[in-house]
Order: structure tokens, then sequence, then C-alpha cells
């Protein structure tokens, strides 16, 4: 690691004031994915600016039945908290299939959102990677390229987006709150993640010294009927090789409404957008479910070591989908 | 030969590990927390070429740094020196032979400073082409002299086109084990400082009589000139069998700076440096008359070593004793590629030659229509088949038998994908278990004190091993004394010659010397008329002659493993909620740290089942996957339940206890009986380790 | 030149410390490299292994991941503050009497870890393999709650199910049964 100043904030505009004003500076939350990637050179940050004593805004249920999560929250306090299980059972079943009780202690749910792809070139700083080093080239393709994903890539990277808590709030439709030097704004989890295009440095649409403040993620009639599924090469403690959120509301047979993301399949949470509104007034059946994810899945552009992604995905959704509708009967 | 006829029945003093109240209180000290004052630390500057020559290296910033106190490299030799093991010769040449290789080394006051100017440090290279990639018609390939340690490369007995070609049934598959990675979780550590021409190191050694040998070379001492310590030691699984680079880092670094030095790998220097087991290519052929009597085996390997020193793995020599055929051949064929020196893990040749022979068994089984376990005991042989030897004692079919009736295996359907409970495809499946069983030459003194307390010294390693425990039953039962009245003190060169941890011959080799030596001490207090003169007495003994004297025979440990796996059925997700193993091991002389050896080895060989997976960068010629996140071992929630058992085995030979050791033949077989069982579960034979999820999925 | 190093207050096993330590130093090296507490074990020095692992404030952290500076004022439990006297923990216990344990290495940071799982079990914490009914308290833990719990331990020896049984037997002891 590259020497570098701290500085313990003591209230977000200042941490953004900092932080802004020195492209060297970064904010520090839980330090589980920050400190590692300084470790292994690949962020050498002068400046770290610590969020992670901010004031907790907590977790609160909304009068309107939504949740609002404070950014530097511990991902096991929003995981085991009893409301957020009955409500949203896919938020807390992702933050606990996701890493292990050390990390998610540690790991604050702003900078779960905020981690990096754990590619293997994007992790060796003496390799190429267009995300790390821009226009370096991707080596991903023609080389390791296992985990990486098959939806939304670019020439420039075909990396995987790790969040599984990203997942989640994707298929919750939620939003974040940011604060930036300009004020605060709102910006939907769907919206939050870029796809890599020629620019596969910028995961985000946030700026240099933008702070994700809180989450909110709005009611829902059925985000009770959720449920995250997680495949991966371990039976713990592994990234996700496909990993699905869903949520379903099935009524006399047919579906009245559906989300479905997936993750470890696309450089960001891949909301399967198109498979949702096939299946909005169909009958909930197997087939169907495995017809609109299929369809979904047309989009895919695998290469040979990870297209076996494709039939997991489709598996993967189907079972989810159908082990839901199953718990409404 | 020294017998235990005369002595009381084996008592099992030792509950419990003797050591474990000092590991689970923090107590015990690893290679890296040996205290010392002004200590530096070094970290090794590893290369990012797989092949080419350094043409600069920049060390003026590097110098320059506050906290620096040496940068070691080939440009500035800090000592020379001509040591035949390439691995250890270091910054005495400025060629590159694989990616990941030391370079140079950073030596600093503060380990912060160290790392950060390692990291920086500019290496300049001039690069050649290199080849990283194993394949079975490399135009590399070469027949090599010998394969490890020194068995014979290829065997022939009778003619297997023959026999194939008589054959009613035949099996001609081929198999694939990947690189995999020992990792120990303690990562390779040594704590060195110097006086004078003395060169004292703690080291995370298996052996520090090797380990000293091994540093002497590399540095152009005497043996005697050095001393190594290894009191606790966070695993090694072969990969501190012999002595590693960071060793001689830390001794080069603590004469350039003057004072104490501590170098520890980085997990990800690891693959590269500490050695990894060589992928496979495995051709095996089997022919079999209808009864299913074994008329053919034939086993062809192909795997790789480095450019810069031999390591050929004996992957397919455990077919030359497993079962009985008139036409046999096993042959190991090399390619020497731009990667890492290959080296031991845990039973280097037996895991992943008898993960495909067993395989091969069990498809031949599915082929002819009988049951896996009597199709092995059809082909029990009478004497070791190729050598024609015979075994000095031999239970696969009591293990096999008695494996079967635990695990509950009679009645068992063999019809491949026909039990589907819930969203599970269930099978069950058994593979056999073998490994040589050896000694090697040990020295031992015990001593007693005129408070008939006795102190017994060997320059043994605990590893995890249970070492320390066995050998304090083994004493105390050699001595007929409490084991509160001895203290055993092992890991200390001063004590002498001893085998390393190693080879699954650790406990045979050091309580063959221990028991020696206390025969030698209660005839010394005998002759003293059964009285310790206020000086005390002692004793030692070596073994080399009693082993020397050993007759002409096979020996091996021998086991039988079982194994349920379940694959989802949407997903491929492979589970193993069983496993249970019989073994034949002669005399367990510590039942508890055994149990622990037998269960450990199966859970590796689950690890290697279901997880590991190294794999070299064609573009680059690393191992893409060096660390624990990306190279999968097996975390709790994939081990279920592990049963280890073991029969009463008398082994009349190895030694004065009959202990055959059980460090390594646990791993052998468990990821063909978990392979065999998921074919059993799915009716998908999978051939090629690990067996993950892609391999039930159709890609579009 | 801005200064890089911080002077840290910090609790460790009851004892305090007042520390002036370069701002990259974790608070496992810290603990390995400054304060002699070689306990707390570097497996992976990422993240990946949990030999490192400690309690922060009663809850289990990878310390390799966590700087010294950034823990300044927080409480430290380590391996080495679990015992009584000469008195072991009773998961220290455990383990020896299970034989939890082989190379030893990965073992602090397991116990670490089931001390604080075990915590965390008391007051209902569910698992991802907790099914749908709520997990009610330590009479809801089986083997799989605690294979899947002590999922961020490294094991190279082998040695899970011993864990597993060492764990299983104080759970039995925490909701009162022999």
């Amino acid at each position: 690691m590259r020497p570098f100043r701290y500085e313990r904030a003591t209230d977000a505009a200042s941490a953004v004031a900092l932080v802004s004003a020195d492209p060297d500076a970064r904010f520090l939350g839980g330090g589980t994915n920050l400190v590692d990637l300084m470790k292994l050179g690949v962020e050498r940050p002068g400046l770290l600016v610590d969020v992670s004593g901010l004031e907790r805004s907590g977790i609160e249920v909304l009068a309107d039945g939504g949740l609002r999560i404070g950014a530097q929250v511990r991902n096991s306090d929003l995981a085991v908290d009893p409301l957020v299980r009955e409500r949203f059972p896919v938020l807390s079943q992702a933050l606990l299939s996701g890493a292990s009780g050390q990390l998610r202690n540690a790991a604050t749910v702003g900078g779960n959102l905020l981690q990096r792809t754990r590619c293997l070139y994007f992790q060796d700083v003496t390799k190429p990677c267009n995300k790390r080093a821009p226009g370096t080239g991707c080596p991903a393709r023609a080389g390791e390229h296992r985990d990486m994903a098959i939806l939304g890539t670019s020439d420039a990277c075909i990396a995987t987006h790790p969040s599984d808590l990203a997942v989640a709030l994707t298929a919750l439709d939620a939003r974040v709150n940011v604060v930036g030097v300009d004020g605060v704004r709102t910006v939907p989890v769907t919206e939050l993640y870029r796809l890599p295009g020629a620019e596969p440095e910028r995961d985000t649409v946030l700026q240099h010294g933008e702070l994700i403040e809180r989450i909110d993620v709005p009611p829902s009639s059925f985000a009770t009927r959720s449920a995250y599924r997680k495949v991966r090469d371990r039976a713990s403690f592994a990234f996700a090789l496909v990993s699905v959120a869903a949520a379903l509301d099935v009524a006399d047979g047919a579906v009245q409404d559906v989300r479905v993301a997936l993750g470890g399949v696309a450089p960001r949470p891949w909301r399967a957008t198109s498979a949702e509104a096939a299946l909005r007034g169909r009958p909930a059946t197997a087939a169907n479910f495995v017809d609109a994810i299929s369809a979904e899945l047309e989009a895919a552009a695998p290469l040979p070591g990870n297209a076996f992604k494709v039939p997991l995905a489709r598996n993967v959704v189907a079972r989810v989908l159908e082990d839901l509708a199953e718990a409404t009967r | 030969m020294t017998t235990i006829a005369d002595r009381p029945p084996a008592v099992h003093h030792g509950a419990t590990r003797v050591d474990g109240p000092d590991k689970v209180a923090g107590r015990a000290r690893y290679a890296a927390e040996h205290p010392m004052a002004e200590l530096a630390y070094a970290c090794p500057v590893t290369s990012t070429v797989a092949r080419g020559e350094i043409v600069k290296i920049a060390t003026d910033r590097a110098t320059a740094t506050p906290g620096v106190l040496a940068v070691l490299h080939w440009g500035d030799v800090p000592h020379a020196s001509g040591h035949e093991d390439p691995e250890l010769a270091l910054f005495r040449s400025p060629m590159v032979s694989y990616r990941g290789q030391i370079v140079a080394a950073v030596v600093a006051t503060t380990l912060e400073v160290a790392q950060e100017v390692a990291a920086q440090i500019e290496v300049e290279y001039r690069v050649e082409p290199h080849d990283v990639e194993l394949r079975s018609e490399h135009p590399g390939l070469y027949t090599p002299a010998h394969v490890n340690p020194d068995f014979d490369t290829d065997s022939f007995v009778g003619d297997v086109e023959e026999g194939l070609a008589r054959s009613a049934i035949t099996v001609d598959v081929t198999y694939t084990t990947p690189a995999q990675h020992n990792h120990p979780m303690e990562p390779h550590a040594c704590t060195a400082w110097w006086d004078g021409d003395h060169l004292t190191v703690v080291d995370s050694t298996q052996g520090p009589w090797r380990g000293r040998a091994g540093i002497a070379g590399a540095l152009g001492l005497d043996p005697g000139q050095v001393r190594v310590i290894a009191q606790h030691v966070g695993g090694g699984f072969g990969s501190k069998g012999t002595t590693r680079a960071h060793s001689v880092v830390a001794a080069l670094a603590a004469r350039a700076v003057d004072r104490p030095v501590r170098c520890v790998l980085a997990r990800r220097q690891m693959p590269a440096v500490v050695g990894h087991r060589t992928p496979s290519i495995q051709r095996v052929r089997l022919g079999a008359d209808p009864d299913g009597r074994l008329l053919a085996i034939s086993h062809d390997v192909v795997e790789q070593t480095s450019r810069i020193k031999e390591f050929a793995e004996q992957t397919a020599v455990a077919t030359r004793h497993m079962y009985a055929a008139p036409n046999r051949r096993t042959t190991h064929r090399l390619v020497r590629l731009d990667v890492p020196t290959p080296a031991w893990m845990r039973a280097p040749g037996e895991c992943p030659g008898m993960f495909a022979l067993e395989s091969a068994i069990d498809e031949l089984a599915t082929e002819l229509g009988i049951d896996p376990v009597e199709l092995r005991i059809r082909n029990e042989p009478t004497v070791d088949p190729e050598s024609g030897l015979p075994f000095s004692s031999r239970n696969l079919v009591a293990c096999l038998r008695d494996g079967a009736a635990r695990f509950g295996w009679d009645g068992r359907d063999p019809t491949p994908r026909h039990e589907r409970r819930g969203r599970w495809w269930v099978g069950t499946g058994v593979a056999a278990s073998v490994y040589p069983a050896r000694a090697a030459p040990s020295r031992a003194r015990i001593t007693i004190d005129d408070h008939r307390r006795y102190t017994v010294e060997i320059d043994a390693a605990d590893i995890g091993t249970g070492a320390r425990t066995a050998l304090l039953i083994a004493a105390a039962e050699a001595l007929a004394a409490p084991t509160t009245d001895i203290e055993v003190r092992i890991g200390d060169t001063n004590f002498g010659e001893a085998m390393i941890a190693g080879g699954s011959m650790g406990t045979a080799s050091w309580t063959w010397a221990i028991v020696e030596a206390a025969d030698a001490l209660r005839a010394r207090i005998a002759a003293h008329d059964g009285r310790v003169p206020p000086e005390g007495l002692s004793a030692e003994a070596h073994t080399g002659a009693s082993i020397e004297q050993l007759p002409d025979a096979a020996r091996f440990t021998f086991g039988a493993q079982f194994a349920e796996a379940r694959v989802d059925v949407d997903t491929g997700e492979v589970r193993v909620p069983r496993l249970l193993g019989v073994f034949a091991a002669g005399r367990i002389v510590s039942p508890v740290t055994a149990r622990s050896q037998l269960v450990g080895g199966m859970t590796m060989g689950l690890s290697m089942a279901l997880c590991e997976e190294s794999r070299l960068d064609p573009e680059f010629g690393d191992f893409t996957r060096r660390d624990l996140a990306s190279y999968h071992v097996a975390v709790n929630p994939d081990v279920g339940e592990v049963e280890a058992y073991w029969l009463d085995e008398d082994e009349p030979e190895l030694g004065p206890l009959g202990a055959k050791g059980v460090g390594e033949v646990g791993i052998v077989g468990t990821a063909a009986a978990i392979a065999n069982a998921v074919h059993h579960a799915t009716g998908i034979r999978v051939r090629d380790l690990p067996i993950t999820v892609d391999r039930f999925l159709d890609a579009p | 030149m801005p200064r890089t190093d911080s002077v840290v207050r910090i609790e460790v096993n009851g004892a305090d410390h007042e520390v002036t330590v370069d701002n990259r130093t974790t608070v496992l090296d810290l603990l390995r490299e400054h304060l002699g507490l070689t306990g707390t074990k570097k497996g992976c020095d990422h993240g990946q292994c949990g030999a490192c692992t400690v309690l922060v404030d009663g809850r289990r952290m990878n310390s390799c991941l966590l700087l010294a500076v950034s823990a300044g004022g927080a409480a430290i439990r380590t391996v080495e503050g679990l015992a009584t006297g000469e008195e072991l923990h009773p998961v220290q216990q455990a383990f020896v009497d299970c034989d939890a344990l082989q190379c030893g290495y990965c073992t602090p940071g397991q116990i670490c870890s089931a001390v604080a799982m075990l915590d965390e079990v008391s007051h209902a914490w569910p698992s991802a393999v907790t099914g749908a009914a709520p997990f009610t308290g330590p009479g809801d833990l089986d083997a799989a709650e605690v294979r899947e719990r002590m999922n961020g331990n490294l094991c190279r020896c082998g040695a899970y199910v011993n864990i597993v049984d060492a764990l299983l037997g104080i759970g039995l002891t925490m909701r009162g049964e022999p």
C-alpha cells in the first residue's frame, strides 16, 4: 500500500467535501473490499475518509410499508432484522448467502453496493485490464472467464458485478440516496450500475466524491413472497456463478406481477424485464417460466468457458419461480 | 529386531492431542511468531513474465525509501554458491523460468514498507515466448529416468494388447486432474538470524534435518553451520517437505542487513513458489472376462515439470500393486513447460492415479453388471502383482467388506439415475485406497534424571499430524512409564537426523528410533542395577541398520471408501452428505489424532473431487487462481458426515510397533468414490476433476 | 509532508494501548508485530480464510481487513483473551476434547469465530440455511446451521467434522441439555 492520510468523518457533508476535493481520496466503509484492493495495489489512495462511524440512520420501516436503510448499516444487521426477514425475505437471503459471518459484520450496505468486480485480471496489477487501466485490453475473453458475464458485456469488459445485495435491491426497485457537493439526488438501483461499453472503468453513474447515504426500498404487495437462490462452485463462501432474486404474485393460477433479477451473469445486476413482461397475466406454470427466461437469455453472448451459465440461469430462475408459485398455492 | 511382546499392552495414555491446549489458547508459536529484537522484514518480488531474462532492476527509489535496508537481486549478489536445487538458487542468474519466480527481495524495518517497496520494484525483462499448456500430444513429451522418488518410470508385464483383445469387456477411457495447490493454512515463513558464521532459522518445515541440508546447500554452508527449529508448523501437505525459497530469502537477507529477518510468503505467491500437484492426463485401459477377472490393466500418464528441475509424479505406480491381472502396463511421460516446478502434494502419485484407476474399475463394474465391491474382491492378488513379493500384510478385502457393512452397501440397486429424493439425484459409490508403508533412518535420544523423569529428543515435526501425541504414547509404552513423567522434544536439528513428516513415514520412523533408544536406556538402567545416578542416564539409537535389515516385501496401507452423493436436478450442484472409510494401517499408535488424520485426508479428497482446480493462463503463463477466494478449497458446509474406521492389523515387520502411517491414505480414492457415486446418482460419468455444476448442464 | 501515521487508542483483551501506527497497519499486524499477540493468525491477509478472526466490540471480524487506525476506540478480544486464568473458554475446551484441530493454525480464528457465532445464535440470528420458520436460538442449532455459520473459517487439515461436533456440544449446553 502507498502511504495515505486518514480522516475520520464527522458528518456526511464534510466527508463529501474532503473526497470531492481530492481525486486521490476514497471513502472507507467496512473496508472489506477497499482494504483488499489496496493490498493488491488496485487502489492506491492518498487519503481515506472513514465514513464507517457516521451516524447510522439504521433500518426503518416507513409508514407506507417501505424500508429505509442507512448506508452504514452492517450487512449482518440488515440480514437478521426480523421485519426485513418477514417483509423482504429476498433481501435477507441475499445478504446471508454472501461472504462469511465475519465479512458481513464488517461490511456496510453502502460499501457492498460499490464493491468492485472479482475478475482475476482486474485484481492482478501485473496484467492488462480495461476496467483497472483503461485501454490496456481485456485478457479475460481469451483467458480465464468461467466466472465472467454472459449478458451486457462489451469488447472492453466481461466482468460481473459481485454483490448479492444489489441483485435483491434491483428486483425490489430500490433507490439509493446520494450526497454530493451539489446536494442530494436519488438514483434507482436499476440505473446505478453502468454497462461497460467503451468505459468499463466506470462501474456506476456516481461521480467521485458522491456518497451513498441511504437506500429506500419501496413498499410491495408481494415482496413477502420473494426468494434468493445462489449457485456457486462450493457450498458456501463463494461468489455466484448465477444467482436469482425473484418475487412472484400469483392469483387464480396466473402471474399478477413478478420481479426477476440475476446475479453473476452481467456487469450489473440483471433485471429480467422481458421475462417479467412475458409472464404477467400468464399461467404460473413451469413451462411458462422456462419459456420466459429462455427468451430473456437469448441475448446472452457466452464464451466457451461460461456457456453453462445460460442453462444454469434458465434452470435456477424457473426453479425459484416454481417454488414461489408452489408456496402461494 | 525389537519386539513389543515383552511390553505391557497398549494403553492410550494420550486421550487428547498433547499440544491441543497450547494451540487453542494461541500460545503455540509458529515460524513467523518467534520474537526477535531488531527484526527486519523481507518481501519477495516475483517475476511477471513466464520466460525471459532480467535486463534491469531499478532499485534506486527503493533503497532511498526510509526504512528500506536492502534490495536483494541478481545484479547485487549477496552470496554465491553452487547448490544443486535450481529452485533455491536465488539471485544468481538473470534468467526467468516461470511467472511468479522470486527475482528480488526488499528488506525493511517494517512490514508495511517492505510490502509497498517490493510491490513497486520495477523489473525490465527481455521476454521469450512461453508454453504452459499440457497436452497429451505435446511434441516435448519425454520419458523421465525414474519417477518420484525412485520408482521405475514404466512397467510391462505380459502383453496388454493381447490381454485386451481376449477380454469380453474392455474399458478405454481418459481421465484428467487439474493442477492443485497444497495451501496449508500457515503460509511458508522463516525467521532467520546469524551468529558469526552460524545461521539459525525458525522455519515452517516438515523436516528440520532435511531443511538444514537444503538451506546449507543454497548458501554454500556446511550443514553443521545451520540450526533449524520448527516447533509448530501450520500444515504442509508436502509443500514444506523440502526447503523452499522463503527460507533462503530470510537467510540471505539476514546476512545482508546483519540483523534478524523474517520472510513470509504472501498467499498469492505460494502457488508458484512452494510447488503444486501437476495436472495429469491419464488413459486407463482395462479388460476382463465375463466373470470380471481382469486380463489386462494399462495406465498411461502424461504430466508436466518445469524447465529448471524435474519432478516426475509417480501417478501410475499404485496401479502396479492393486489388482491381479496377467497383462500389465504403466507408463509416465513428462513435458517440460515454462511453469513452476511441481512437487509433493498429499499422496503424490497415489492420489491422482487412484482417481483414474478406481473410476475405471467402477466403469468396468458397470459394464460387467458386477457389484464394484465384489469386482475388486474377485481381483485381489495373492502376491504383489508386478514384483511377485509377498505382502507384509494386506487387508483390502477386509476393508471393503467391513466398509460395505458399516455403510449399508448391501442391497444397493446398481442402476444409475434411479433414485430421486426431492430435487436431488442420489447415488452411492466405492473406491479403494492405498499408500506405501515405509520407514527412514532416524535418531532418538532419551534421558532419565534422578527423579525418574524422561526427556525424549528427536527431530520430528508436528505439522498437525499429532506427532507429539503419538511419540509420547510410544515413548510411554516403550519406557513403561506414565506420560506425565515424559517430555517429548521435537523440531530441532540439534537432536540429529530424522525422517521428515512426509510420505506417511513419520510415525513408523520416529517411534522405531524411540523404541530402540528406550530399549538401550532400559539396558543402561539395568546395568546400573535399576538405579539412576544423580547426573542421570541417557541412551540413543539410530535406526539405519535396523531398517536396512527389513526383509523384502510389499508393504502398503489399504483402505476402502464409500460415498453418498447428491446432485441437484436443476443446477448440477453436488453435495456429499456422507463419506465412510475403513483402513488397515497396522498399529494405530494414537487413535484420536490418527482418526483426525484419516478424516482430514478424506475431507481433502472431497475438496479435490468437488472444488479444487488451478489453471495456467496460456497468455501470461501463471496460475490464475492464486488466492483462497478463487482457488476453492472445501469450506465447512461442503463437508457432511465423515467417518473413519480401522481394522486391527498385525504388521509384523515395519518397526517395533508395526505402524504403517495414516497421513496420506485417507485422500487416496476419495475423489473416485465420489465420482462413482455421482455416476450412480446421475448416469453421468465425470472423468475430469473437479466435479462442478457445468458437468451436468447442457450448453445451448 | 502530511502525516501518514496516527496515534491509536485501542483496548485489547481488557488492556488499553496507545500506539503510533502507520495508517497502513491492519489490526492483524498491530496484534502480531507490535503487541506480541501472535495467537491471531495470518492465513491469507485478504479476508478469505478467517484465520485472523477476532472479536471487535463483541462481533467477529477479519482483522486483516480492518485498519488499526479505523479501529481506534474499539475493544478487541483475541484468542489470548478468552481463557479465564488457567481455565480454557468452553469453546477452547470443546476443541481440545473433540480434537477439532490438527495443525492448529486456523484454530484461533475458528474459536473466536465460534464464540461470536454462538452469541449470534443466542440472539436468534438466522443463517443462509435457516428455513422459512424463524430461527429461535440454540434449540434450532443443528449441524447444517453450524456448518454454514462457520463458512468463513477455512481448515485445510480437514477438522471440520470435529469442529461441528465441538460446537454442537456447546449448543446443547446452551439450551440446558447435558
